[in-house]
């Protein structure tokens, strides 16, 4: 069977300077997929490529069944990280769903009676029907990340592309947003999203794709969230837990001085963002030390 | 009463305000979509480069109309393009295709002097030069504007939103940018008689930035705008012949004014309001 997303032999670069090397991706149908890899790995980049807004400097990308060449493809939608947006646009949530069916309604300015029903269903589906009215500034970061996800799921896509969908959003939010993708999963929507929190891809997603400058390696979390590999695709120390059934994955610590937590006088405060950095790393010692501390800093995070 | 009617038994004021009401529309509308997409200088660019197409056209001996609108849409979309294509901002690539425009203009016109006091009349606007036929033209855009965001409200409400979003939706952005392009450049020709070139700027963008302080929904700020933009035309017009004021800048004066008003009014209601909260909670 012919993927779904096909890309072979893939090379993109901006000017002199490459981003994507020889990449070669197969998705199929029904897939959910997590993108991970470092700042500047070339995750954005692909996802562009897949959405047709960029085009590789060598290689073929199939989407469907039909070449990308510079033009999106009907069957993908696409849900921006939510710090891209802006907030302060004067729009409602019915009119940013709206804009996901602009390929498939009339040419009349307002909404036609199948375009509201279809809004209403769903917002409906995604528990957010109470705010169809409201400007879109006036919601929680749960409910923002759900008005991208409606305004791509009215458009029917058989590929949905997120880019980080769970950054900018607790804790919480997050998980209850990967819930929501694995439910539409189930429901025959293949996705492939970017992450930054490799311990959420590790938990909700089958299939993860390491990628830096070109696909480390693929697979399911368990494969593929190996110390070698991760070492490879985040050119650092990763440390891999496994622990009661989970995976945990985090950068080695390294000390800190006070010095380093200091507010930076031009730059602004440089603590580092997650509290683990902080604590103490044995090396050598046992990897039940490791995750006891990893859990300590998970409880300090949160 | 009378002094509502008395400056009608003119014909420059009875033309001169047709004109400046449907500049305001014209301006008030296209001014939503400028602002938003956070491109206010563009107006005030345009407005400069048209000058040069205006001389050119001239010097050339071509219809104004004609020459000065195919050189502001030219310069449009070499701004969207520039943009677009190169690491230049859309402010820079303005900053650079217009005043190489503008200065076309300025270079002819002191080679040429003999017609320096009619481009007066298109840098500052003369409203007493204002004929029917130039209410027609205005009227004409006017339609064809209207009819031209009518047509395609969803597409470029989308790619005003967010531009790149839209295109992977399947909106053709560079047509929506050239059809705006297009739109913006006829209304500034079609403006420039009454306000002037140095004031358009002020006119597309005063309206709509009132319009965005009263509501957070798109439609009614189109309203607003185009509301604000054709009162403020009228009473413009009114003022500055009692006033005996260039009816340009009154227009713009007022404007400002009710911007001034309007902000004053939404600060305080926001404070106000914080107050209140900060009341509830203590």
């Amino acid at each position: 069977m012919q993927p779904l997303v096909d890309l072979n032999h893939v090379s993109f670069g901006y000017g002199a300077t490459p981003v994507l090397e020889d990449v070669s991706l197969h998705l199929h149908a029904g897939q959910f997929a997590a993108l991970v890899g470092p700042s500047g790995a070339g995750k954005t980049s692909l996802l562009k490529l897949i959405l047709g807004t960029l085009r590789p400097t060598h290689g073929s990308l199939v989407i469907g069944g039909r070449a990308v060449d510079g033009s999106p493809a009907s069957q993908v939608a696409y849900v921006p990280q939510v710090e891209t947006v802006d907030w302060n646009f004067p729009v409602t949530v019915e009119q940013v769903v709206l804009m996901g069916r602009v390929r498939k309604s009339g040419i009349w300015p307002w909404p036609s009676a199948e375009d509201r029903r279809r809004v209403a269903d769903v917002l409906e589906r995604l528990e957010i029907a109470p705010m169809a009215k409201r400007h879109i500034r006036d919601l929680s970061g749960g409910q923002q990340q759900r008005v991208f996800l409606a305004r791509a799921l009215i458009a029917e896509p058989t590929l949905l592309v997120l880019d980080e969908p769970t950054s900018g959003v607790d804790m919480r939010t997050a998980e209850n947003v990967l819930h929501l993708l694995a439910d539409l999963n189930r429901q025959g929507i293949t996705i492939l999203m970017t992450t930054h929190d490799l311990n959420a891809a590790a938990a909700h997603l089958p299939w993860v794709i390491c990628l830096n400058c070109r696909v480390i390696a693929e697979g399911a979390p368990e494969d593929v969230f190996t110390e070698a590999i991760l070492n490879r695709t985040y050119h650092g120390e990763m440390m891999v837990i496994h622990h009661d059934g989970m995976i945990l994955i985090h950068q080695r610590p390294h000390h800190h001085t006070h010095q380093d937590l200091l507010p930076n006088p031009v730059l602004g405060h440089s603590a580092p963002t997650t509290p683990v950095m902080v604590l103490p790393f044995v090396p050598g010692e046992s990897s039940v030390h490791g995750a006891q501390n990893v859990e300590v800093a998970y409880e300090l995070a949160a | 009463m009378n002094w509502l009617l008395e400056p009608f038994q003119y014909e420059f004021f009875r033309t001169g305000t047709m004109a400046a009401l449907l500049a305001g529309v014209l301006c008030g509308l296209l001014g939503v979509y400028i602002v938003l997409r956070g491109m206010s200088y563009i107006g005030h660019g345009l407005s400069h480069a048209i000058f040069g197409g205006a001389v050119v056209s001239f010097v050339m001996q071509w219809n104004f109309y004609l020459g000065a609108g195919l050189w502001g849409f030219l310069a449009a979309v070499l701004i969207n393009q520039t943009a677009r294509r190169t690491r230049i901002g859309a402010d820079a690539a303005i900053g650079v295709i217009t005043t190489a425009s503008f200065a076309i203009g300025v270079a002819l016109i002191s080679r040429y002097r003999r017609f320096t006091q009619s481009f007066d009349a298109a840098l500052f606007g003369n409203i007493l030069g204002v004929t029917w036929t130039d209410v027609a033209v205005i009227a004409a855009v006017t339609l064809l504007v209207g009819l031209g965001i009518f047509l395609a409200y969803k597409q470029l409400l989308f790619t005003t939103f967010d531009s790149e979003v839209a295109r992977i939706y399947g909106v053709h952005t560079e047509w929506m940018d050239t059809l705006f392009a297009l739109m913006l450049a006829a209304a500034i020709i079609a403006s420039m008689q009454v306000l002037g070139v140095t004031l358009i700027a002020a006119a597309l963008v005063i309206p709509a930035i009132t319009a965005r302080l009263l509501t957070d929904s798109f439609d009614r700020m189109m309203l607003y705008s185009a509301t604000i933009g054709a009162a403020s035309g009228v009473f413009g017009m009114y003022l500055s012949y009692y006033v005996d004021v260039a009816s340009g800048a009154t227009i713009v004066l007022l404007q400002s004014s009710i911007f001034a008003v309007v902000l004053a009014i939404v600060s305080a209601r926001k404070l106000t309001a914080r107050r209140l909260t900060h009341t509830h909670i203590g």
